[in-house]
């Protein structure tokens, strides 16, 4: 089948815009807009009224979606398997939050306009040190990015480097973020400790209460989530993503052949970990707060299981994954919970086993 | 008669209830009269401190039964002047009609209870001084205890309030006591009583008959020696002495954690043997393998709902139990998910994680989300106390051996049987292993049995030390895949060089960095030693090792 495609058909499919993506763009862009207009426009008792409390869900899912897409770069195209990205999302998290936290100012329970509320309750006398800068708006979107980026970049170095691959590579991104876990349960680290930040008040001098601030706080993640995706969609239809794929499919001879394997692989999974900070630093605002858990290596193996459901290497089957598992999983923690677990657990069993190319490829087999 | 005088005295005071109960039962030889006793309480029933203090000295001395009982009661506020007859009785009830009370000397009505009028009777008042006097004498009463471990322990208190008294008790048990822990203790306690002698030889002589001894109270004896002594030989001995104690000291603070950290290793080589096998052997990547480990858990706790009676035996049932149902449920996994997959790790790992959480979920279902209490049996909890300062914990020490009679089992299996060999013919050469004639599937199967059932044996030591509740397995997942990778993947060897080591490591970091933060620097550790040897401590070699 893949032979009888014409040179056209394989150029169309390469375009950045091909016409799934355009789909797919075209859609998100709807939800957002009918979401935006219903909230505002509909009274609160009309039936066509989206509530705020919808809005802020759906801005959740669509941080999800981008958490998905920057999984999906890696793992998908790439073959790497990263079971520690939730660690990367909490970064971001942190970094946002750490900057709500410097908001709050002398409005907290103690009233200490100098100290967070958690660092009071600990006794301390001043700001540690990697707090300072996070005043700023500007500083704290920076760190958003370089906070996992860095670690990324680190960690990538090391490891594609010595050549760890596969599995191996699988469970020390998850010892990453395990340990990443135990040291922000630490009170000593300045993060909150086990109850993390929460209490925010506001953002840029906006009520994040209002439901104008949750509207662009769903709307700015949409938008993040459509740049991601275009961005993400730019690098796989580029010749660096050819290559990419040649790595996840044959990585010695990719290595043969002269390309540097381990610098490619590094940038794409610093830029999935930047990415999967953004997303992160989206989400904190909307449920407004960030701990520890979510660092758990369960957090991050959830996300891979939403690229599998959705449809490995295809980005928009990301998307689909994380909004399909995160409503049902809604739906089953508010209806069943008890069911919930078992729900999930037969996913991943059945479409490992089942749907290799997932809800996607249905669709894709259905209509070829 | 006696004990119903003891019951009785519950409700005058509880504590002196309990006291009078043990006491008595303890003397329950017939008392023998003495008169020692005799003058004894007539100095208390005095009742001027002073001569208290004296009788309290001569009941010491008096060999009679009785002693303990009277003490008990004066510090209890029990003993009361019985003024027409000035003699000493015991209150027990107080009520409207007036004391109620026995005689405590007189053998021919002792136990008859008579009730007096409140006027008729004085209680014998103490002061701190006497308080003190009091546990002191009660202490050395316990020297003369026939039971030994009263007589050790009461040893073992003395040493710490050394004075003349119990030292001429201890002095005295010299010759007549057998047990040589005993003997010991008697030793060291006459040589601190030497301390305290004005002839500088004897006290030489003491610093150097107790140079070796480990007990608390010797080294700050001898500290008090090294600082209050003003002869500067004696000084340099005691000096010397300390040195050599403290040395000592360290050295075993050092054991007692490589104790623990091989107790915390054997676990972790218990929990990721088994995925040795499967992760290592087969190159399946079993995440529910922590499931396995929390299923063998839960049969010992079902095991001993069903012999409530015989807890003692309940884990020797446990451990074939757990293997086989953890077995049968691993076979069901490969059977029914795993053998689709071989080849593809990646999904192997998704779906193993999906049968984790509907273990998970079915053990909260049909057990409750709670913890579990799985009991131990008398054989396994307890302390062997080697030296005042070192003791191990039965329980540890337990599974350290099980751990290795494990690994011995497991070894000998692999190396020795049929099954052993088609094992390492798969896992070597899988297409090679089936031109031979090895039913490779039905090696797969066997094979990931024996691991998942190794995790079940695990489960049943894991219950012994920890809660057993559904997340039991996912807080020990990481660890094993941890051991796994450090040790190299498929080498047995390498998993308990990789598990005992780490276990060792944790615990001596514990100290200096606590027990979370030294975890963490464990994890970084193995995260970065991965990076320079990406197959572990003892990688596979061959070209087969190499795909």
């Amino acid at each position: 089948m893949e032979n009888s495609k014409t040179a056209a058909d394989i150029a169309k499919e390469n375009a950045l815009f091909d016409r799934k993506s355009v789909l797919f763009l075209v859609v998100l862009a709807a939800v957002c807009v009918f979401v935006a207009v219903t909230n505002m426009l509909f009274p609160e008792d009309s039936a066509l009224h989206v509530p705020t409390y919808t809005v802020s869900l759906l801005g959740k899912y669509l941080t999800y979606a981008l958490l998905a897409v920057a999984v999906d770069l890696i793992w998908g195209f790439m073959g790497v398997l990263s079971l520690g990205h939730a660690a990367f999302f909490a970064l971001g998290g942190y970094a946002m939050g750490m900057y709500l936290m410097r908001q709050i100012g002398d409005r907290g329970v103690y009233g200490n306009p100098e100290l967070p509320d958690f660092m009071v309750f600990l006794n301390w006398t001043e700001l540690p040190w990697f707090w300072s800068g996070f005043d700023n708006f500007g500083f704290a979107m920076l760190m958003v990015v370089l906070a996992p980026g860095l670690l990324a970049f680190i960690f990538g170095w090391l490891a594609f480097r010595s050549r760890v691959t596969g599995v191996y590579l699988s469970i020390i991104t998850q010892a990453l973020t395990y340990a990443l876990m135990l040291a922000f349960f630490r009170n000593e680290m300045g993060f909150g400790g086990n109850n993390g930040l929460t209490d925010f008040k506001d953002i840029l001098g906006f009520s994040l209460q209002g439901d104008g601030m949750r509207l662009t706080l769903f709307l700015v993640s949409g938008l993040a989530l459509a740049l991601g995706y275009i961005a993400c969609r730019y690098i796989t239809v580029s010749k660096l993503g050819r290559v990419t794929i040649a790595i996840r499919d044959a990585e010695s001879r990719t290595r043969f052949t002269g390309y540097k394997v381990h610098n490619i692989k590094l940038w794409i999974f610093t830029f999935s970990a930047a990415l999967a900070g953004i997303a992160g630093a989206l989400y904190v605002p909307q449920v407004g707060i960030i701990n520890p858990g979510e660092f758990s290596p369960l957090n991050s193996i959830e996300v891979v299981v939403w690229v599998a459901v959705g449809g490995r290497a295809t980005l928009y089957g990301a998307v689909v994954g994380a909004i399909v598992v995160n409503y049902a999983k809604s739906w089953f923690t508010a209806v069943l919970p008890e069911v919930w677990l078992f729900a999930l657990g037969g996913l991943f069993v059945l479409v490992t086993l089942f749907l290799p190319q997932g809800i996607v490829g249905l669709l894709r087999r259905r209509n070829a | 008669m006696r004990f119903e005088r003891a019951s009785m005295a519950n409700s005058v005071n509880s504590g002196l209830g309990f006291f009078l109960a043990l006491f008595v039962m303890m003397w329950s030889a017939v008392a023998t009269a003495d008169e020692n006793f005799d003058q004894a309480l007539s100095k208390i029933e005095t009742g001027k401190f002073p001569s208290i203090s004296e009788g309290v000295a001569l009941l010491v001395d008096s060999d009679d039964a009785r002693v303990a009982t009277v003490l008990n009661a004066l510090t209890d506020g029990a003993l009361y002047r019985y003024k027409p007859e000035s003699t000493l009785v015991y209150l027990h009830d107080k009520n409207d009609e007036g004391y109620l009370v026995s005689y405590v000397s007189s053998a021919d009505k002792a136990g008859e209870k008579f009730v007096v009028k409140s006027s008729a009777v004085k209680r014998v008042g103490v002061n701190n001084n006497l308080r003190n006097e009091i546990s002191s004498a009660l202490a050395t009463l316990n020297l003369k205890n026939p039971n030994v471990e009263i007589r050790l322990n009461a040893l073992r208190e003395s040493l710490a309030s050394l004075n003349p008294a119990s030292l001429k008790t201890i002095t005295k048990m010299a010759t007549t006591e057998k047990n040589s822990e005993a003997k010991e203790l008697i030793k060291t306690a006459m040589a601190m009583g030497g301390l305290k002698s004005e002839d500088t030889a004897i006290q030489l002589t003491s610093i150097s008959a107790l140079k070796d001894s480990l007990e608390p109270a010797v080294k700050l004896a001898l500290i008090n020696m090294e600082s209050a002594s003003d002869n500067a030989a004696v000084k340099r001995a005691a000096k010397a002495a300390l040195k050599g104690i403290e040395e000592k000291l360290v050295r075993y603070s050092h054991l007692e954690t490589l104790f623990f950290g091989l107790s915390l290793g054997s676990v972790l080589v218990l929990a990721a043997i088994g995925l040795a096998i499967t992760f290592g052997v087969m190159g399946v990547i079993n995440m529910a393998h922590g499931e396995l480990i929390m299923i063998g858990a839960y049969t010992t706790y079902v095991i001993q709902l069903m012999m409530p009676n015989h807890i003692e035996y309940s884990l020797f049932v446990a451990v074939p139990a757990a293997f086989l149902i953890s077995g049968l449920v691993g076979i069901a996994i490969e059977r029914g998910v795993i053998r689709f997959l071989y080849g593809r790790p990646l999904e192997t790992l998704l779906a193993t994680f999906g049968v984790s959480l509907i273990l998970q979920q079915a053990v909260r279902t049909i057990f409750s989300p709670l913890n579990r209490s799985v009991e131990t049996p008398d054989w396994m909890s307890g302390l062997w106390q080697i030296n005042p300062v070192f003791s191990l914990t039965l329980n540890r020490l337990y599974i350290i051996i099980f751990c290795f009679m494990v690994f011995a089992a497991l070894f000998l299996i692999l190396r020795k049987t049929a099954l052993g060999l088609q094992v390492r013919a798969v896992s070597q050469n899988r297409s090679m292993a089936r031109a031979m004639g090895v039913r490779s599937e039905w090696v797969d199967a066997m094979t990931f049995g024996l691991g998942s059932g190794i995790a079940g044996v695990a489960g049943v030591a894991l219950s012994q030390l920890t809660n057993v509740g559904p997340n039991l397995g996912q807080a020990y997942i990481i660890d094993s895949f941890m051991v796994v990778v450090f040790g190299g993947v498929g080498n047995l060897w390498g998993v308990m060089v990789a598990g005992l080591s780490l276990g060792v490591a944790n615990k001596f970091l514990e100290p200096f960095a606590g027990a979370v933060l030294a975890k963490i620097l464990v994890l970084v550790f193995i995260i970065l030693f991965i990076q320079k040897r990406p197959r572990g401590l003892f990688p596979q070699k061959g070209r087969a090792a190499e795909g």
